[in-house]
């Protein structure tokens, strides 16, 4: 494996020059003992192209910032294994997500306004004194709220969705997801009619039409079909009318 | 005429990260126009990748009673080995406990105390108390009398950023990411901002405030092999380095921590020692007990770091293409604690290295992690130079690390700091008023506007950024690691100078348009080349060994001589930093012995030092 010479096809655009339309790139390089898509690519900015456009933070698979389409399907750079791959390697920026340049997208962006409109925040009337001992929480209470709360806001699992490929607005796996966390926090004091003014509708829990690409490439492997479902029901049932105190998901 | 956009604010905040975002937070609670500045989305910060936790002394867990402020304090000054400001230490210890109980009420899901029975892996059997149920648990880490290291499971960092963002969310506070400063518009004795260049157009903006707060993290990057996000090229540093009047304090001080993975530098979290793993040699020795018997793989990290090297240079490392190295071995915690506690762990294993630590040894090795050193500030977090300027976090030396940062505290340090150092910049910012020259404003942007003609047209040369950006690291690396000598330090001061001379003469390959990556690294080398000469200049001027200073010709700690805070200025055309120095304060804790590491060696085990 280690002699092997990689080719890869790189999709190459710069919105700042419209003139020139989108294109695919090669580039040859001798692949090395642990070799990841990290390594390779800036091997190739530093030695062939230094235009070449990309985003790398932590190279950890913590951050989530490198997400791209690898072999047609999206994924952490950073960890992807060149190994793993054929030699024939094709990467492409991620879909729906504006496009920076080259491999780079504004995932930024598109999570913030996530943020803002699934109110992601902990709603409390409650004014912190740091001076008094803390609230107790259960530790599987806080668990639950970690578990929903690795996502690391790469947006594998919106670029690899169907529906948010073809509707604007929808939320996706990270949204509802996002909504699970709050819905299972006890200090978050908003009730399942405030969540379903948030999630109840067609660009929230409604909109998903269970193809579940969403589960299958997220990095983090969070259980979003579980996620998705917890909210859907919680919302068909309040849409429904039944009456349901809030309380923690059974694990 | 004008060809650049102009923002002005109140507060301007550079860098997005937990140190950054905290004191956001305060100023806008205050009512002040804020906006912040970040290289990437605030949840990218490199303070995401915090796994292990972040020290204040709640006691709430059994190995954590009988914990105070002051066990916090003395374990956080004898970690410095005497080099931080005590009153800052002090204040710090005092406020950890309330920045973590107000994190749990804005969201952070803290670990909590189970009651009950447990045995560690050390066969000790403690009990959580009933009483304690529930309230905010703690972990074990390296150079500490008590379990103090508050956390969420094996993602601290990333839930504590996660609910600051939360918080700047809510508070709709202005965020521009893929914003990079590139340099401070001031006039000798005032900052009024910055220069910025937008990652996403390339295009120049310029940021006015009262105040602007330099929160952009460390320089990891400087060296090939570390844990850090390749961000982290100390651009708050240089910008404010380069004003020629700003200071930067101890930039010798340089952590490496025990456990970077081989060969990728990733970290594995101290909480793997916390929770009871060992450091093997190539015949699968548990080597550190006999090195440090009271703390073993728990003394702090310059120590084990050097102890590790010591062992390697006797021939008991692990022979790998990479270099020598040692083992890492948790399987004796579990498959059910590594893959829940310890699960970031696991996965970093598995995905980059491909063992499992569950039954699998770890190939690790010291490796670059944490910058003690940084714009030196006041203990309001005023940088000394320039009035209306602040520094807070890792690219800060305010100095609560002095020569070697405890595990733990640099998260808790983010949040605290934050916390007080952002009612000072507030306090400063409501009284401030804004008045600047147009011409000023105007002349900064236009000699960036001509360092980046330059670069793109090849006016000076052609160097290859590259290239000499390798060079730089591979002096640091070669010459100013975790054992420094005399020779050595020269070398790496004289290739730098030279490199540094080179690097005024880069030239772009790419025709640098737009958000050019090129482009930004060329403007960003000089600086990161001046830094260096910081570190290693200011390593060979201190004859002494002080925390992760270890000079092998000179191994002792001389309080008479070099009790005292380096200050590297750059003056105008210079090609060294020139070197001044202050006292450190010591209000509590006069300078003794630290209980681990050479200054306390075992005749036994130890060996010989320097070795």
């Amino acid at each position: 494996m280690a002699d092997r010479q990689l080719t890869f096809e790189i999709f190459r655009y710069n919105p700042l020059k419209p003139e020139v339309a989108p294109y695919m790139q090669t580039y040859k390089l001798a692949e090395t003992t642990g070799m990841t898509i990290f390594v390779a690519l800036n091997m190739i900015r530093e030695e062939q192209d230094p235009s070449l456009m990309f985003d790398f933070v932590c190279r950890a698979a913590i951050c989530g910032s490198c997400a791209m389409v690898i072999n047609g399907r999206p994924r952490l750079a950073c960890k992807t294994l060149t190994n793993t791959l054929p030699a024939k390697i094709k990467l492409f920026p991620l879909p729906v997500f504006k496009l920076v340049g080259d491999l780079s997208v504004d995932t930024g962006t598109w999570f913030r306004y996530l943020s803002e409109k699934t109110e992601s925040w902990v709603h409390t009337s409650k004014v912190p004194d740091p001076k008094i001992q803390e609230e107790r929480m259960d530790n599987a209470v806080a668990n639950q709220i970690y578990e929903a709360e690795r996502c690391i806001e790469c947006g594998c699992c919106i670029a690899g969705c169907a529906t948010a490929n073809i509707r604007d607005e929808f939320l996706g796996a990270a949204g509802i997801n996002r909504v699970a966390r709050f819905m299972v926090d006890p200090r978050d004091e908003r009730s399942f009619g405030e969540y379903f003014e948030i999630v109840g509708s067609e660009e929230g829990a409604f909109g998903c039409m269970g193809l579940m690409a969403c589960d299958d490439n997220c990095p983090m492997e969070l259980p979003l079909q579980m996620q998705l479902a917890y909210v859907r029901r919680k919302m068909a049932a309040y849409g429904l009318g039944y009456k349901e105190k809030k309380r923690i998901k059974p694990a | 005429m004008s060809n650049y956009q102009t923002h002005i604010t109140d507060m301007l905040i550079v860098g997005a990260g937990l140190a950054g975002e905290r004191i956001a937070v305060e100023a806008a609670s205050q009512g002040l126009n804020v906006i912040i500045l970040s290289l990437v989305p605030p949840r990218r910060s490199h303070s995401t990748a915090a796994q292990g936790g972040m020290q204040a002394s709640l006691g709430n867990c059994a190995m954590g009673e009988g914990d105070s402020t002051d066990v916090h304090f003395a374990d956080t000054v004898k970690g410095s080995d005497w080099g931080c400001e005590q009153d800052v230490a002090r204040a710090f210890v005092e406020n950890a406990p309330l920045a973590v109980r107000e994190m749990a009420v804005w969201g952070v899901p803290w670990s909590r105390v189970v009651a009950g029975k447990r045995t560690l892996p050390d066969g000790r059997e403690i009990e959580e108390k009933k009483e304690k149920e529930g309230l905010i648990t703690a972990r074990d880490f390296g150079g500490t009398a008590k379990w103090r290291t508050c956390y969420t499971a094996d993602g601290t960092g990333h839930t504590l950023q996660y609910t600051m963002d939360s918080m700047v969310v809510q508070m709709g506070i202005t965020v521009h990411d893929r914003t990079e400063a590139i340099s401070l518009i001031h006039d000798g004795d005032k900052c009024i901002g910055v220069v910025a260049r937008c990652l996403r157009t390339g295009d120049l903006r310029v940021y006015i405030a009262k105040s602007t707060v330099m929160c952009t993290g460390g320089y990891g990057r400087l060296y090939s092999a570390s844990t850090n996000a390749v961000i982290n090229e100390g651009n708050g540093m240089f910008v404010a380095l380069n004003t020629g009047v700003v200071p930067l304090g101890n930039m010798e001080a340089v952590q490496f921590h025990p456990t970077g993975m081989v060969p990728v530098w990733i970290l594995i979290t101290e909480g793997a020692r916390g929770d009871g793993g060992y450091l093997l040699d190539k015949n699968l020795y548990r080597f550190m007990p006999d090195y440090e018997p009271k703390k073993k793989e728990l003394a702090s990290r310059d120590v084990v770091s050097r102890r590790m090297t010591q062992h390697i240079r006797k021939g008991y490392g692990v022979d790998s293409p990479y270099g020598p190295h040692l083992w890492l071995d948790i399987r004796h915690l579990g498959a059910k604690h590594i893959n829940t506690n310890l699960r970031e762990i696991a996965n970093i294993a598995k995905n980059f290295a491909g063992v499992d630590p569950v039954k699998d040894l770890i190939p690790v090795r010291p490796t670059q992690h944490y910058s003690m050193g940084g714009v030196r500030t006041n203990k309001d977090g005023y940088a000394y130079g320039l009035k209306g300027l602040f520094a807070c976090g890792e690219a800060a030396c305010w100095d609560l690390h002095g020569f070697n940062r405890l595990g733990g505290n640099s998260l808790a340090e983010t949040i605290t700091a934050g916390r007080i150092i952002g009612k000072k910049v507030t306090e400063y910012t409501l009284g401030a008023t804004l008045s600047y020259s147009y011409e000023q404003v105007n002349n900064a942007v236009k000699e960036q506007e001509n360092r980046v003609k330059a670069l793109v047209n090849g006016w000076n040369g052609k160097e290859d950024v590259y290239n000499l950006r390798n060079e730089m690291e591979k002096s640091l690396m070669d010459y100013v690691g975790i054992f420094r000598n005399g020779p050595d330090l020269q070398k790496a001061v004289d290739n730098l100078r030279e490199v540094y001379h080179r690097s005024l003469n880069i030239g772009l390959k790419s025709g640098g348009e737009g958000p050019s990556p090129e482009l930004a690294q060329a403007l960003r080398l000089p600086g990161m080349i001046r830094l260096a000469l910081c570190i290693s200049y200011g390593a060979l001027t201190r004859t002494e060994s002080r925390g992760s200073h270890a000079r092998e010709d000179y191994p002792k700690r001389d309080d008479a001589n070099w009790l005292k805070r380096t200050l590297a200025y750059w003056p105008e055309g210079a090609d060294l930093p020139e070197l001044k120095y202050e006292p450190v304060t010591i209000t509590e804790l006069p300078p003794g012995d630290r209980g681990y590491g050479e200054s306390s060696a075992q005749p036994e085990g130890g060996g010989k030092k320097n070795g």
